[in-house]
């Protein structure tokens, strides 16, 4: 079959179309504006990045679709020799003709402000012998700071397209589209000399169809990381680099050398420094923002602020949509015919739902805050100040925003951690934040507190609830802080840890941007995340509320003529017992009651599964208290709880505290365990979070109790 | 002079890349332009003590101590 030559499609073929370019070049706000909101995010085959793409119709003078264009985002890298698992999908798509996301185009997005460094990789690219077009973004920072690029010249030069990009004002995106209807010219530009000998090229060429002598390099050095070769072609291509003494290691450096030569004489012919004396205002900033005192203060003032956002903020939409969904499961109720679907749908979905639905407050306010941080270049600062104390514990400086976050709600959190770009440093991250005391362990804290503790007690000059409020969050935050040593030593690393790092220019931040991360990260929540949710949810009713058999008539039969007071709580309170949740928290009662726990305790572990606050709630109906926001009456009712057998109180100091224990460790959140499972592609590892922390909870839960009793 | 490295400049000092002592980490080092032959000048260190983040073919990098004793460099000289 013959192949088609490069940058010529047939018409009607849609024209696959990538960019790339190095971390902050702004090519993720390129691919916004090109795309709109007219792109899909879908994962790469086996790996966690996330792969966006947007399809995009050309159209000629009278409106006629001349050509449709599917741009791909790639990961940011910095040279076509992959160091992280970001670059290595970058490369296998650049490289890899078998790739399904091969590309016609490569557009690659270079920062002007910035242009050895990043035309390292578009030499190497221009070098693979494909159509390239290159986006020169932030020309005009260049200009204001005296600095004046050829156009013509360094396209002459190049041999390829050069488009002056301001992304964040949609310059240059119709320019770069009227270049993609058209065919773009192969670049013969040479930036590296050395050659394979002819006998070395015929013999890779054997094993792989290569276009250029440039690809049969690439295919020497990197042929591990082509997914489409098969482990003979690998062993063949490994035998002949050890036949021909093929070092890559010193070939690469020899290229890198060679060819950061050639780009500056490229520069030096192009581009035209009219003053290079003045104090950049970046480092006018970062003398401030990176300073011993003032710079943790400032960043601590930001931690502070983000958290008050997604704490109090977050609180009144969270509370509209809340009472939204409680509107309409009246309504259903009132409206709809008694029946078994009809709970179903209010009970288990519409629950589910709202379960869902309630977080999009937090996740856009947290997402808002931290595009504005990366965008900025403050979370390269953030990086540069926290990461010598987050080493210590395997994490990474960025870890810090999502382990406060955490603090709100690990949902978003989780969420957060995409900006941790060693894998193993993320995955710790993943891991420990849910240990961090999130908002839904506040309620059944603050119950559990005022059993064991009377309000008016006091220690030295504080109320002594309040310290121990304080104490179960920094409790939270230490057992973090200690898992995340321990896995520092237990996880594999997958790839070379390191933390050479751009600072990049500050910059006002784009709020298109912020918007389109608010947008995609909601979206990504509510459709992956939230089918995990809506079905254990939906598990969860189903649970709580049948029983095997006839019991629930039994106990309706029970009441029928009974002039008792109550008679719908007691009711309640008798049918949770008989549901197939109580039976489970009698089923567990011999496991838990090392811990201290009765049944009861174990039916609201079980639901705590939907949501940590759900513990007031079924203890409520447990103990028949008909209105659930009467903290008191709850208390009343389970204070004066004895032991059957015993006849001591049930929720006495030990138990308190072991439940506190228990609530500040255990994995009983499955939103988290699917957003988990979201961020990492395998239920490998909510399976591992939920086990870890699970054993972890038992085992402080049961050395408080017996500490205490 | 020729074994001082870039982790023993001090702020505001600036020296000529010699060459790399970890091969590895050489080829990281020399995407992000760090070429033997470029000038780089020690902009700040991190409030701990450690990453520091130097000046290098005309943006700003930083790295990790042990990282930046990997580099060799000569030439020491005040920033203009």
């Amino acid at each position: 079959m013959e192949k088609p030559e490069p940058g010529k499609r047939e018409s009607g073929k849609v024209l696959k179309v990538a960019l790339v370019g190095n971390p902050n070049s702004g090519k993720s706000t390129l691919f916004n504006a090109l795309t709109g909101l007219n792109q899909r995010t879908g994962n790469f085959p086996g790996v966690t990045v996330d792969k966006k793409t947007g399809l995009v119709k050309i159209r000629n003078e009278r409106n006629a679709v001349i050509r449709e264009i599917e741009f791909i985002d790639l990961p940011g890298t910095y040279s076509l020799y992959p160091k992280s698992l970001d670059e290595k999908v970058s490369y296998e798509v650049l490289c890899d003709s078998n790739n399904e996301d091969y590309p016609d185009v490569t557009v690659v997005v270079a920062d002007a402000s910035n242009i050895k460094r990043n035309l390292f990789l578009v030499t190497q690219l221009i070098e693979l012998r494909r159509p390239v077009i290159l986006m020169l973004n932030m020309v005009d920072v260049m200009e204001k700071q005296g600095v004046r690029i050829n156009r013509e010249r360094l396209s002459a030069l190049l041999g390829v397209p050069v488009v002056y990009s301001n992304a964040r004002e949609k310059k240059g995106v119709s320019e770069l589209k009227d270049l993609l209807a058209s065919d773009i010219p192969v670049s013969d530009e040479k930036f590296f000399h050395e050659e394979p000998s002819p006998a070395l090229y015929e013999a890779v060429r054997k094993i792989v169809p290569v276009e250029s002598a440039y690809a049969a390099w690439q295919v020497l050095c990197n042929y591990d990381h082509f997914a489409s070769f098969n482990p003979g072609v690998k062993q063949r291509l490994k035998a002949l680099a050890a036949e021909y003494g093929f070092d890559e290691t010193s070939f690469q450096a020899r290229e890198s050398v060679e060819r950061f030569g050639e780009i500056s004489t490229v520069v030096d012919k192009s581009v035209e420094t009219l003053d290079l004396d003045h104090e950049s205002r970046t480092h006018k900033i970062d003398r401030v923002l990176t300073h011993p005192f003032w710079g943790y203060l400032i960043f601590l003032a930001v931690l502070f602020t983000l958290f008050q956002a997604i704490f109090f903020l977050a609180a009144y939409p969270m509370g509209w949509i809340e009472s939204f969904f409680v509107g309409i499961s009246h309504w259903s109720s009132d409206h709809l015919p008694k029946g078994e679907l009809s709970a179903l749908l209010v009970n288990g979905i519409l629950a589910g739902l709202s379960g869902v639905v309630v977080f999009v407050p937090q996740i856009a306010l947290l997402f808002a805050f931290i595009a504005i941080l990366e965008d900025t270049g403050y979370m390269a600062r953030v990086s540069f100040i926290m990461d010598k104390l987050m080493r210590k514990f395997g994490l990474n400086g960025k870890s810090v925003i999502p382990l406060i976050s955490g603090v709100a709600c690990a949902v978003p959190a989780i969420m957060s951690t995409r900006t941790i770009s060693n894998w193993k440093e993320r995955m710790i991250t993943i891991l420990v934040t849910p240990l961090m005391s999130c908002s839904a362990r506040l309620p059944v804290y603050t119950l559990l507190i005022s059993l064991i503790v009377p309000s008016d007690k006091k220690f030295l000059f504080f109320n002594m609830q309040g310290l121990i409020l304080m104490i179960m969050y920094l409790i939270g935050f230490m057992a973090a802080l200690f898992s995340a040593w321990i896995m520092k030593f237990i996880l594999k690393a997958r790839e070379k840890s390191y933390f050479i790092m751009e600072l990049p220019v500050y910059r006002v931040p784009k709020w298109s941007t912020v918007l389109y991360t608010i947008y995609e990260k909601v979206k990504v929540f509510l459709f992956d995340a939230g089918k995990v949710i809506v079905a254990i949810s939906v598990i969860l009713w189903v649970l709580s509320s049948h029983a095997p058999g006839k019991r629930f008539e039994e106990i309706d039969k029970k009441y029928e003529n009974s002039k008792a007071d109550n008679i719908e709580m007691r009711k309640a309170s008798e049918k949770m017992e008989a549901s197939y949740a109580g039976i489970l928290g009698k089923t567990i009662e011999p496991v838990i009651r090392p811990l201290g726990y009765d049944w009861k305790i174990g039916i609201a572990l079980v639901t705590s599964f939907a949501a940590r606050e759900v513990f007031v709630g079924t203890m409520a109906t447990i103990y028949s208290v008909g209105d659930q926001e009467n903290t008191r009456s709850i208390r009343e009712k389970m204070l004066s709880e004895k032991n059957p057998e015993t006849g001591e109180r049930v929720y006495s100091v030990a138990v308190g505290f072991s439940l506190m224990i228990f609530y500040a460790f255990a994995m009983q959140c499955m939103s988290t365990l699917a957003v988990v499972y979201r961020e990492t592609k395998n239920w490998k590892w909510p399976f591992i979070q939920f086990l870890y922390m699970g054993i972890l909870a038992y085992v402080c839960s049961f050395a408080v109790y017996h500490l205490f009793k | 002079m020729s074994h001082l490295n870039l982790s023993q400049l001090k702020p505001g000092q600036v020296a000529i890349i010699d060459s790399f002592t970890d091969p590895v980490m050489s080829l990281k080092l020399l995407e992000m332009g760090c070429i033997p032959g470029e000038r780089v000048e020690l902009v700040k260190v991190a409030p701990m003590g450690d990453p520091i983040a130097i000046s290098v073919s005309g943006y700003l990098l930083s790295l990790r101590k042990a990282e930046a004793s990997t580099v060799l460099i000569h030439t020491i000289m005040a920033a203009v």
